[in-house]
């Protein structure tokens, strides 16, 4: 076959909204993918990236509207296919994998009927041998105990595991391309680079690969070229190094900037839209943060030897932690690692098995909850889905209005809030919303204003930032340090992110089976890492600086 | 099965149990509550004078005390005694046993073809593929579950039956009878299950696993039932049972419309004349159909979803 394995001119992709009017998704995007490359797509939700690579495969959705001066696939013109026609290059010519496998394989269907699924579909073996096929593809994709697992249901293995068998089902039919949509989001580091070496290899065998991520430094390593979207357009492209290292576009910056890490320590991540424009040189750009005092010796919160059990399992272990007035500490480990179960026994809402807790100088632990009821205000959460802990039916006035002080009069009420969500970079143009139609930024940022409505002493950050795209990330962690800056709380940053902790942390704590393994200033932690845990931690980081 | 698996089964059979103990204990209590007099039921129009009925309060045992009266009715009723008909001098289970074939057959017919018509209602009109036919067909559905199964039958008996003369007006003879009572017991089941089943498959369409089963190439039909169905069906399984454990109600009324023989005609006999053992009888029967039919949805869910056979 002569020519790009994908060759897409001038690609246009309208949506019907509501009220008649169209939505411009994808606006004259070319894209070429030639056989065994890998091409990464990089923006932030809703630049147009996920729709560019479904319109491959005819999946952008039934109020979709294509318009091309060419879409080639694998040599052939795809314009006017019908569903038919799809359903023949769908998992035979290029393969889909979307992010988080709970969800996007089958949780009602075991992993090997989602990949005997593909075979089946496209006749690929016989009846007889289609096991023996599932049992070998989960085997290439490094899916320990095939066979068990085939028969197992997604929600019972591992989210790597997971993301594996999804990977696995793309590949069942060979397509000579394989679109991998955030294939690493919501992953832990080992995981992720557990994921990305997967489709390394895959690339490494032949096959050509389109990775979609809002996370510059995830697809920096793997791909030969990237192209950078922003509101549907292509804004700049090239080999990750030049982009890297010297990017054109202002917007290309601005991603690479908003990524937090140990160098962007005691500066704003989010760029001013003027500046970014201006300013051509990195150091100019970097906007110090505002200067803090943090107390490390008078502490907020006080744990020692925490331990819970669930039956015979002891998820926390010895756990003892300390925060300072002022200060913020990480608390850094994969999922199942007992973090969250240390939150939830700091703020008591489970009961330890053993151990002891005070908070602002008093018991915490151990006395009813009637005494703890008063000094309840000085300890708040944000959590990584707000929208759970958002009554749907509140309008943002009562979400926030909710943890104010005293009861005030309507329109005063509705002053304050104003002035919170003023805090957060909010308009008063959300008070009247409900929380649905937030955007997932927008969503945090209330639950910000919330968290600091009572003027809490520690706000306990649960993966505030996990779900969020790199960008605006960027605009809720400044917005964090600002207020810590302003109102001198202390914060508990527990997250998977270990370049988040690294750009925020004063101190950090690295958490591995319930224990705490290993814990110091930032720095020392993660420049002199003494734990095999850590080391391993830091050696999955997919940094910008190792690509060169 | 594993012992894993069927600790959750036993469970629910448990509390199935339970729930039929309390019915019973209820029903019991009510009657006692009833106006009347159970003495004078039993004497009917007969000879009544106080030898005869001190006569009856022994041969009924009606002159032991409250409590006994009450385990005494449990543990015959374990043991599948029903008691003695005062009315008609025979034992109940016999009484029910020869009428409760009909009005099984019915209901079990018309559970049949709601599920079968809501199955088709709604994946056909699923999704946004044809939406004209989907404003249709619902406004159909809507109609029909607010409309009351004993008009619907009037309507199809006057229209199908008097004039067209398709089928038997009443009676019991064979399947054609069958036809319209059950179409009449189905329709509005039919319609509540298909308005909560397609809005059931529309959010299920929505999920990531369906687009994943379209990126391999699976045809929409095949999408729709092996992935979107199954997770569409839990809401309705609920839904399903709660309606199969009524239709014994509505089963009596239909009765009366078609002029089916049935427990329609014991019920009403029995509640009119205060043939106490029949009423208890059938309420604990529409107990028991009750908690059978839902724990039996509440197995089909563990079926239907592997997360839940965990706790």
């Amino acid at each position: 076959m002569a020519g790009p394995l994908v060759d897409v001119a001038d690609l246009h992709v309208d949506f019907a909204a509501p009220g008649g009017r169209t939505v411009a998704a994808v606006r004259g995007v070319d894209l070429t993918v030639e056989a065994g490359e890998c091409v990464a797509i990089v923006g932030e939700s809703g630049s147009g990236k996920s729709v560019t690579a479904r319109t491959l495969v005819g999946l952008a959705g039934p109020t979709a509207t294509v318009r091309a001066a060419r879409l080639d696939l694998a040599g052939v013109d795809v314009r006017g296919h019908r569903p038919r026609d799809w359903r023949r290059i769908r998992g035979r010519v290029a393969g889909l994998v979307l992010q988080d496998a709970l969800v996007s394989l089958d949780p009602l269907r075991t992993v090997g009927a989602e990949i005997d699924e593909v075979l089946r579909t496209h006749d690929i073996a016989s009846r007889r041998e289609r096991p023996a096929r599932v049992t070998r593809l989960l085997t290439e994709v490094h899916v320990p105990e095939p066979e068990l697992r085939a028969r197992q249901y997604p929600h019972q293995l591992s989210g790597g595991l997971r993301q594996r068998a999804l990977i696995a089902s793309a590949i069942a039919g060979e397509p000579s391309l394989l679109i991998a949509d955030e294939p690493t989001t919501a992953l832990d580091v080992t995981v992720q680079a557990q994921v990305l070496r997967l489709l390394a290899e895959r690339r490494a065998a032949g096959s050509a690969l389109l990775l979609i991520s809002h996370d510059l430094a995830v697809v920096a390593r793997l791909a030969d070229r990237v192209l950078v979207m922003r509101a549907g357009e292509v804004v700049e492209q090239g080999p990750p190094r030049q982009l890297l290292h010297a990017p054109r576009h202002p917007y290309t910056r601005q991603l690479l900037d908003a990524v937090p890490s140990a160098s962007s320590r005691g500066r704003r991540l989010a760029t001013p839209a003027r500046l970014s424009v201006e300013c051509t040189v990195p150091a100019l750009r970097r906007i110090a943060l505002p200067t803090r005092t943090a107390a490390a010796d008078d502490p907020v919160i006080e744990a020692d030897g925490l331990v819970k059990r669930y039956g015979s399992r002891e998820v926390v272990r010895g756990v003892s932690i300390t925060v300072g007035r002022g200060e913020t500490v990480g608390l850094v480990g994969e999922s199942g690692s007992g973090k969250t179960t240390v939150a939830q026994l700091l703020f008591g809402l489970l009961p330890a098995d053993a151990g002891t807790v005070r908070f602002a100088g008093q018991p915490w632990s151990g006395v009813p909850e009637r005494r703890r009821r008063p000094l309840r205000r000085r300890l708040q959460l944000i959590s990584q889905d707000p929208l759970g802990s958002f009554d749907p039916r509140y309008r943002v006035e009562r979400i926030v209005a909710e943890n104010l002080d005293r009861p005030a009069g309507r329109a005063q009420r509705r002053d304050r809030v104003a002035e919170l969500l003023d805090r957060v970079g909010l308009g008063p143009d959300v008070l009247d919303r409900h929380p649905r139609q937030l955007s997932g930024g927008q969503r945090q940022r209330v639950a910000i204003a919330r968290a600091i409505a009572c003027r809490p002493a520690l706000i306990i950050c649960d993966e505030p930032v996990s779900a969020l795209d790199v960008s605006v990330q960027a605009h809720v962690l400044d917005l964090l340090a600002d207020i810590q800056a302003a109102d001198g709380t202390a914060l508990l940053f527990i997250s998977h992110d270990l370049g988040v902790v690294h750009h925020l942390s004063d101190r950090v704590l690295v958490m591995h089976d319930g224990a705490v393994v290993e814990q110091g200033p930032v720095g020392d932690v993660f420049t002199h890492p003494r734990h095999d845990y850590t080391r391993s931690l830091l050696a999955a980081l997919p940094t910008l600086t190792a690509v060169g | 099965m594993s012992g894993a698996t069927l600790r959750p089964v036993l469970r629910r059979v448990a509390a199935g149990l339970l729930v039929l103990w309390i019915a019973a204990t209820a029903a019991y209590l009510a009657l006692l509550a009833a106006p009347g007099d159970i003495v004078d039921s039993i004497v009917g129009e007969g000879p009544d004078t106080p030898e005869i009925r001190a006569e009856i309060m022994r041969e009924w045992g009606l002159d032991r005390p409250a409590l006994v009266q009450y385990l005494d009715y449990l543990w015959r009723l374990a043991g599948g005694d029903l008691g003695r008909s005062y009315l008609l001098q025979r034992p109940v289970a016999e009484v029910i046993g020869e009428q409760v074939g009909p009005t099984f057959t019915l209901a079990a017919a018309a559970a049949a073809l709601g599920v079968l018509l809501a199955l088709l209602a709604a994946l056909t009109t699923a999704g946004p593929r044809r939406p004209w036919l989907r404003r249709g067909v619902s406004t159909v559905e809507l109609v029909l579950v607010s409309t009351p199964a004993f008009l619907i039958g009037i309507v199809l008996l006057s229209v199908l039956s008097f004039r067209f003369g398709l089928f038997p007006v009443s009676g019991d003879q064979g399947l054609a009878a069958l036809v319209l009572p059950a179409v009449t017991l189905a329709l509005p089941i039919a319609g509540l299950l298909a308005q909560v089943l397609r809005d059931s498959l529309d959010r299920a369409l929505e999920e990531p696993f369906v687009l994943t089963a379209r990126a391999r190439g699976v045809v929409e039909r095949v999408v729709l039932l092996r992935h979107v169905l199954r997770h569409a069906l839990l809401p309705v399984v609920t839904l399903a049972g709660w309606q199969f454990s009524l239709l014994i109600g509505s089963t009596i009324i239909v009765e009366q419309v078609f002029g089916r023989p049935g427990l329609g005609q014991v019920v009403l006999n029995a509640v009119t004349s205060g043939d106490m053992p029949v009423v208890l009888a059938v309420v604990t029967l529409s107990a028991a159909v009750y908690v059978a039919v839902n724990t039996l949805a509440d197995l089909a869910y563990l079926l239907v979803d592997p997360r839940l056979r965990r706790s």
